[in-house]
């Protein structure tokens, strides 16, 4: 597709800014619930370095705990780079090898697709960041960005289950610019973006268009309520334009606590309404 | 938080006010300006913040302490509004109302009136009463706002005379308070100028957003030029004082000022830390200025209310 308008212009950020928010955001929002310390999922990607990175600054590196959780077909080098992400912020990583306990349960269904395995490895994960979280007495920081976020591209009650996420209001490419401005290491900020979840999985793959793109037209869509009419001018072609909205939309499921069957006066978050820090 | 040093009141590390700056003269008076982070939904913990820090102000010898929007209570209150409304009886205003003998303080809160609507007001205390209220007249209703659903708007603008506590000034100050969303009226500002006013006390919960690169904070900017227009536009000081810390993921990005009536901050914006600003305001500059500028003599109310009578005939015609 043509592009009108470079995504370096409508994505580009002052990383300062979002830096000094994101660093306050953190120790405010853990420090009100009566937290010192955080626990992540650090998977050798992107979006895992630089919430550890930026937890480290704002929390100091020994309130930081990063968990490997490799399952034996993940790629080698994920652990590497977990590894190396943080031993560059000075944390000690726990390392969670998660195949015994996914092997267990797919015994009994060996039939099972690689997509059902790929959401029960994320909801493993999730369980044992809960429970180093009891354990450690840390709250559980997410990972999750904007783009992920809005196209669903994430496991429900997985990886998208988390206290507090820094990332959630910034796209992919927008994530990248964050991570070269606090410097992470090189490779992490390179590399093709994978959930790992399968050997050679890609992001772009899974997803079938470019980050660069699909943000530049969720940026314009959704941030800047673009109309079609606008959006066609700007480059986006229709069938493009069709695929990320039914993302959008099919996924809203996923960025909503469960609907509740009205009954009563009040309802909870429909007319029982109140702020998640209440009194804090 | 930066708290005053033990002898002159200013805080250690006030942007360019230093204790000459702040040094009171014969009909100036010294404006603290109280950058805090109230705590969401806890009155009582924020009233116990809100008099220690009026003790402070008034013991290093301000007139004056302006608080954030709704400094007793937190902003996005949602469902709260209720369990946090004051009536205007209420002990927590009379506690403060007590502490400001000496010292004026302009606190921020949800009241409550007889019939059970609430007001997002900005209380004027002083000699141990209120001698003002403003009720917040632009509820924002949209983005990330949802005042009109728990709140009520104030149909007044008025200016008042502000005692300032122990302040000798040639003549009264006068003052007139914007919350928030009424800076983003401009009809807001002129009505109160049109009504003589020296002083715009504009309290704020301006939660920070907008990171486009080269543009620094979207709503920073836009509270910048806004406070910079009026103050110079109306020929008058403007005390912008903005909340800092989260709620509920928002940040609050600070920035509180004073701006002259030639349209320039006293002293650098501060950031987004909790911080107590020392400013000292004088009538003197005023009158210069207006010498200078002579825009609140030219300004044509006839005009203004001409062309507005002729509006509302051909509205009340269709």
């Amino acid at each position: 597709m043509s592009q009108t308008v470079s995504a370096a212009d409508a994505l580009s950020i002052d990383t300062e800014v979002v830096t000094d928010i994101l660093l306050g955001f953190i120790r405010d929002e853990v420090g009100k619930v009566g937290f010192e310390r955080v626990v992540l999922g650090l998977s050798g990607g992107v979006d895992s370095a630089l919430v550890a990175a930026l937890a480290a600054r704002a929390l100091g590196p020994e309130q930081v705990i990063p968990v490997i959780m490799p399952y034996h077909s993940s790629s080698p080098d994920s652990e590497a780079d977990a590894r190396t992400v943080a031993a560059s912020l000075g944390l000690e990583p726990l390392v969670v090898d998660i195949s015994p306990q996914v092997d267990a349960y797919f015994e009994r269904f060996g039939d099972a697709d690689r997509g059902r395995r790929g959401n029960k490895m994320a909801r493993e994960r999730m369980s044992i960041l809960y429970d180093m979280s009891w354990t450690h007495r840390a709250l559980v920081i997410g990972t999750s960005n904007k783009t992920e976020l809005l196209l669903g591209y994430g496991t429900i009650h997985g990886d998208m289950a988390h206290a507090l996420n820094p990332l959630g209001d910034l796209y992919k490419t927008q994530v990248f610019a964050m991570a070269r401005a606090l410097h992470l290491p090189r490779r992490v900020v390179e590399k093709a973006p994978s959930a790992d979840l399968w050997e050679g999985q890609s992001d772009e793959q899974d997803l079938g268009f470019q980050y660069a793109v699909v943000d530049m037209l969720l940026y314009h869509l959704v941030d800047e309520r673009r109309t079609r009419h606008e959006l066609r001018n700007l480059g986006f072609d229709d069938a493009f334009m069709d695929l990320v909205g039914a993302r959008l939309r099919d996924n809203q499921y996923k960025r909503r606590l469960p609907i509740i069957a009205k009954l009563s006066t009040r309802t909870i978050d429909r007319d029982f309404r109140y702020p998640r820090d209440w009194g804090r | 938080m930066t708290m005053v040093s033990p002898q002159r009141g200013v805080p250690a590390d006030a942007p360019q006010a230093s204790r000459d700056a702040v040094e009171p003269q014969e009909g100036d008076v010294v404006v603290v300006l109280a950058q805090i982070a109230p705590r969401l939904g806890d009155v009582a913990a924020n009233l116990e913040r809100h008099l220690a820090i009026i003790d402070d102000a008034r013991r290093g010898g301000g007139h004056l302490v302006v608080f954030p929007e709704l400094s007793l209570t937190g902003y996005f209150l949602k469902d709260l509004v209720p369990d946090v409304a004051l009536r205007g009886d209420a002990p927590e205003l009379a506690a403060l109302a007590a502490a400001c003998t000496g010292i004026d303080a302009l606190v921020g809160c949800v009241l409550e009136s007889e019939d059970a609507r609430f007001h997002n007001a900005a209380v004027y205390l002083s000699g141990g009463r209120a001698v003002h209220v403003h009720r917040k007249c632009y509820l924002p209703t949209y983005g990330l706002f949802d005042e009109q659903r728990y709140l009520a708007a104030g149909d007044r603008l008025r200016v008042f005379e502000a005692p300032l506590g122990t302040a000798t000034t040639r003549r009264p100050w006068r003052a007139g308070t914007l919350i928030c969303e009424d800076m983003w009226h401009p009809t807001a500002p002129a009505l109160l100028a049109r009504q003589g006013v020296d002083l715009f006390l504009c309290p704020s919960a301006s939660p920070g957003r907008g990171i486009v690169q080269g543009a620094a904070l979207g709503t920073a900017l836009s509270y910048d030029s806004m406070t910079r227009t009026f103050a110079q536009l109306f020929t008058s000081y403007l005390v912008y004082c903005n909340r800092v810390g989260f709620e509920d993921g928002v940040g609050f990005w600070g920035g509180s000022r004073v701006v002259g009536p030639q349209g320039a901050p006293l002293a650098e914006p501060l950031g987004a830390e909790e911080t107590l600003m020392w400013h000292r305001l004088d009538l003197g500059t005023l009158r210069r200025v207006r010498i200078a500028y002579p825009l609140l003599r030219d300004e044509r109310h006839d005009l203004t209310d001409n062309e507005s009578d002729r509006l509302r005939r051909r509205r009340t015609l269709d």
